[in-house]
């Protein structure tokens, strides 16, 4: 954390609000998110509880589990799920555009350009906060190797259809999430805590309930106060009125409200199967509604308020203009969710449990690419991160006091112009160290000369500026301009290319195994 | 009723060494839940789910079950030697946990003599804690053919490709190296050969859930690094008598004392708050309150304190050493206190001119400069 995001914290101590880390949002929203608050049974991995979902703040899906341990019920659940989520997956897959990638051709070795598909959009899928992102990367483990009972007619506890399916999406949105500055799967707590610092420390902003609380709070009181009581405040019945935003529920919940309503549930079904005819059957039957309704109403209100706090994030969000630069991170996620598309409809196996020696690596150079363009992107569309950048010696900003022209000394002149600009800050500039400036979106460099006598730097432009003697227009600063230039580069390239799979080193475990991945044992039981 | 110390509470200390609060109020047994209440804050009740206790102790007994067999066929799995068979599960039973921890130590040594497979379910450890005695159960010991003695700690979180939750893990480590160090003390009462450090491995068995089925896995955890943590936590708290030489004379913690009173003893021994707390203590919300009402920065994380108090390098001595509180670091930055030749200060004035600039060219529409 940059001095300066300590200081909009303090700020936001001082003035019991929020204060602003960003001036523009840095992360793409979709017109039409599709909203996932999800809750799991407290102890049991992958066993759900519940979900509300829907891309319609008014009209969200609600998915309960009213028996968690029944494998039935969960696998019921899960193909409701698949149910609410691909339809949604499926209406962006086929809106297409050209486009061309570069490829190496396997016979000549040569790079060749190939006509490719690019889905002209992306479904966005929006949780609450990071433990979401976390259940959902879990929803997809527990789903992705599941057989149906097509794949395989003597699986034991076949999958509904299209469960294994939505377990592959959720594994690549889960996997998505962590490429830094992609917008596919999102955390309205990230996404918040990204744009507004608080009053209190970042561990306490994972509570979305306290975080909206500091940035938005409601008439009449200060953040600092409303966050303490969705963090804090309990009813009569020692129910907290802010339900934690899951996927794990609270205690309290669990032990007073949910365990009764789930024996009561208990207890009409086995009354059910005990029936001895069709008239006590009948009655037991709406005995057994009433108890599913009751945890239905029960998971319902856990959900509710969170459901109303992302949309509430979301719209907070909005009100700020759009980076410019986030175009070209959706980009990139549209590339990735069409070559997901593209693997599942080429009848490819589900990712594996764990990524070979190659995968793992080209993952991890991506994702530190991502990194440092994402950085670069946030200080450039950015001023007030930029500002960061400024004050820790990697950017500055200053006037343009003298332009002095020359020229390279080659047979065939370039301009080489000499610009002075006097800045107040303190650039950590090596000799000849290479500056970046923005000309009309696009890196222009030049190299450090020295420092004149009052302090102002000199700078030769070495690029952008035509390829006659003269400069192009507008491609040379002018004195008196306002110019910041960053030490860093705009556009960040990866690394040098990683081998084929096929020949990985004997260093890295070889080439992998060929065997398909099996599917995950199954036990008569499978909870506890 | 003081309350006994337990494995996660010693666990908890080592996490916060510096709290001298904590150290004295768990040395001397007090409940810090009920004492949060009669303080009148919120008490951060640790309450469990019903469904997670359940859980956990179905599956502890089915890893137990059938003599432990499944249990040890894992340790042999991780460290080899002799494949168990026949393993003894020797009764602990006995009055009271002195009587116990006798008991236990009794088990040890015979199991060790021995020299088959034997299974301790649930003995009981005396550790001296500050002291009084702590008494301390594991889910389970295992003696091995060779004579090394092997903590189980046995959790119902899954470990799924082979992999658990690093947090979790870690507070499974911290809290089997309570039981490791008890149980060298034991080995060191029996005073045979090997030396205690020897006879107790180093590494603990976690056993956990295997994906999503409720087939155990297990993974050995190297525990020395949280060891000497906590050997050395534990030795640091044999000082609790000097902090409680700061106490005025008479104060004391029984609960029925009136809350300003209360308050007033509690306030007296200083506390280190952070808030990692609000996950580890029980009195959390009282010294939140606390740190939040004096304007302290440390209420914002141990992250922000040392990016304060890392400023001004060389120059500064000791960095904002006397900028503690949000109040004197604004006031500061806005250049109404502070030397404006100290580096500390001028680095703050700096990142206050360059926010304020960003922020009133974004107001005015267009970025400041291209």
């Amino acid at each position: 954390m940059s001095l300066i995001a300590t200081l909009a914290r303090l700020e936001a101590v001082e003035t019991g609000r929020a204060a602003p880390l960003a001036t523009v949002r840095h992360r793409h929203l979709s017109e039409r998110p599709l909203v996932l608050v999800p809750l799991t049974t407290s102890g049991e991995a992958g066993a759900p509880l519940g979900a509300l979902v829907g891309t319609d703040r008014e009209a969200p899906r609600l998915l309960v589990v009213p028996q968690p341990r029944d494998r039935e019920l969960r696998f019921a659940f899960l193909a409701e799920l698949a149910d609410a989520v691909l339809p949604h997956l499926d209406a962006y897959a086929d809106e297409v555009e050209a486009a061309e990638r570069n490829e190496t051709d396997p016979e000549t070795g040569k790079k060749v350009k190939v006509e490719v598909e690019l889905c002209a959009d992306a479904p966005q899928i929006v949780v609450p906060g990071r433990a979401a992102i976390d259940f959902v990367r879990l929803l997809g483990r527990s789903m992705r190797f599941r057989r149906t009972a097509e794949q395989d007619p003597d699986t034991p506890h076949p999958a509904p259809p299209r469960v294994p399916l939505l377990g592959r999406w959720l594994t690549h949105y889960g996997e998505r999430a962590r490429v830094p500055g992609s917008a596919l799967l999102l955390a309205a707590t990230d996404l918040l805590g990204r744009h507004w610092a608080t009053g209190q420390s970042s561990l306490e902003d994972q509570h979305l309930g306290a975080l909206l609380a500091w940035i938005d709070p409601p008439e009449g009181a200060s953040g600092a106060e409303a966050a303490l009581r969705a963090e804090l405040a309990r009813d009569g019945d020692g129910q907290l009125l802010c339900p934690p935003a899951g996927p794990a529920t609270d205690p309290a919940f669990d032990n007073k409200l949910l365990a009764p309503a789930i024996d009561r549930y208990d207890r009409a079904r086995q009354a059910l199967y005990a029936a001895q005819d069709g008239e006590a059957a009948d009655a037991r039957l709406g005995d057994l509604t009433r108890a599913e309704q009751e945890i239905r109403r029960l998971v319902g209100e856990q959900l509710r308020p969170t459901w109303e706090a992302v949309w509430q994030s979301l719209d907070l969000l909005r009100e700020l203009p759009g980076a410019p630069r986030t175009a070209d991170r959706w980009t990139r996620d549209r590339w990735s969710f069409t070559a997901h598309r593209d693997r599942v409809r080429a009848g490819e196996p589900p990712q594996p449990r764990r990524d070979d020696a190659v995968t793992a690596a080209a993952k991890l150079a991506s994702r530190e690419t991502a990194q440092a363009q994402l950085e670069a992107q946030e200080a450039l569309d950015d001023p007030l991160v930029m500002a960061g950048r400024r004050l820790a010696g990697e950017a500055f900003a200053g006037e343009v006091v003298d332009v002095v022209m020359a020229w390279s000394e080659s047979k065939r002149p370039s301009p080489r112009p000499l610009v002075t600009v006097r800045t107040d800050d303190a650039p950590h500039l090596a000799e000849r160290a290479k500056v970046f400036r923005s000309l009309d979106g696009k890196p222009q460099s030049a190299e450090f000369v020295g420092y004149q006598a009052d302090g102002a730097l000199v700078l030769r432009l070495l690029d952008k500026m035509g390829r006659s003697k003269d400069p192009a227009p507008g491609s040379v600063p002018e004195k008196g301009d306002r110019v910041c230039w960053t030490l860093f580069e705009h556009d960040q390239r990866g690394g040098p290319r990683l081998p084929d799979p096929e020949a990985t080193p004997w260093t890295h475990g070889g080439p992998p195994g060929t065997d398909a991945e099996h599917p995950d044992p199954l036990t008569p039981e499978d909870l506890l | 009723m003081p309350r006994p110390l337990d494995a996660r509470a010693l666990a908890a200390l080592a996490a916060n060494p510096g709290c001298r609060r904590r150290a004295l109020l768990d040395g001397a047994g007090v409940d810090k839940g009920a004492l949060a209440e009669a303080l009148g804050s919120p008490s951060a009740a640790f309450g469990q789910s019903q469904f997670a206790i359940a859980r956990g102790n179905t599956f502890e007994s089915r890893v137990k079950s059938d003599g432990g067999t499944e249990l040890l066929r894992l340790l042999h799995e991780h460290t080899g030697g002799e494949a168990p068979k026949d393993a003894a599960v020797p009764d602990l039973a006995a009055a009271g946990p002195e009587g116990r921890a006798a008991r236990t130590a009794l088990a040890l040594r015979e199991a060790t003599a021995a020299g088959g497979w034997t299974l301790l379910d649930h003995p009981m450890l005396a550790l001296e804690v500050a002291g009084s005695p702590a008494y301390l159960e594991p889910d389970a010991v295992v003696v091995a053919p060779d004579g090394r003695w092997t903590v189980v700690e046995i959790k119902s979180f899954p470990m799924i490709d082979a992999a658990a939750d690093p947090s979790k893990v870690g507070a499974a480590a911290r809290q089997a190296a309570v039981y490791v160090l008890a149980l060298e003390r034991v080995a060191g009462l029996l005073g045979d050969t090997p030396g205690p450090a020897d006879r107790v491995a180093h590494s603990v068995l976690l056993v956990c859930p295997k994906d999503f089925s409720n087939l155990p896995t297990a993974s050995l955890v190297d525990v020395r690094k949280q060891l000497s943590v906590t050997r050395r936590q534990l030795a640091r708290l044999t000082r609790i008598e000097e902090i409680a030489d700061a106490l005025a004379p008479g104060a004391s913690f029984a609960l029925d004392r009136p809350a300003p009173e209360l308050t007033e003893t509690v306030e007296s021994v200083p506390a280190a708050y952070a808030p990692e707390c609000l996950a580890a203590c029980e009195l959390a919300f009282h010294c939140r309150d606390r740190a939040r009402a004096v304007d302290a920065v440390t209420a914002l994380g141990r992250g922000l304190r040392a990016e304060l108090g890392g400023l001004g390098g060389l120059g500064g001595l000791g960095g904002l050493g006397g900028l503690t509180s949000v109040g004197a670091v604004l006031d500061a930055a806005r250049g109404r206190a502070g030397d404006p030749s100290d580096p500390a200060v001028a680095a703050l004035r700096r990142a206050a001119a360059l926010r304020a600039e960003a922020l009133e060219g974004a107001a005015a529409g267009g970025a400041v400069c291209r």
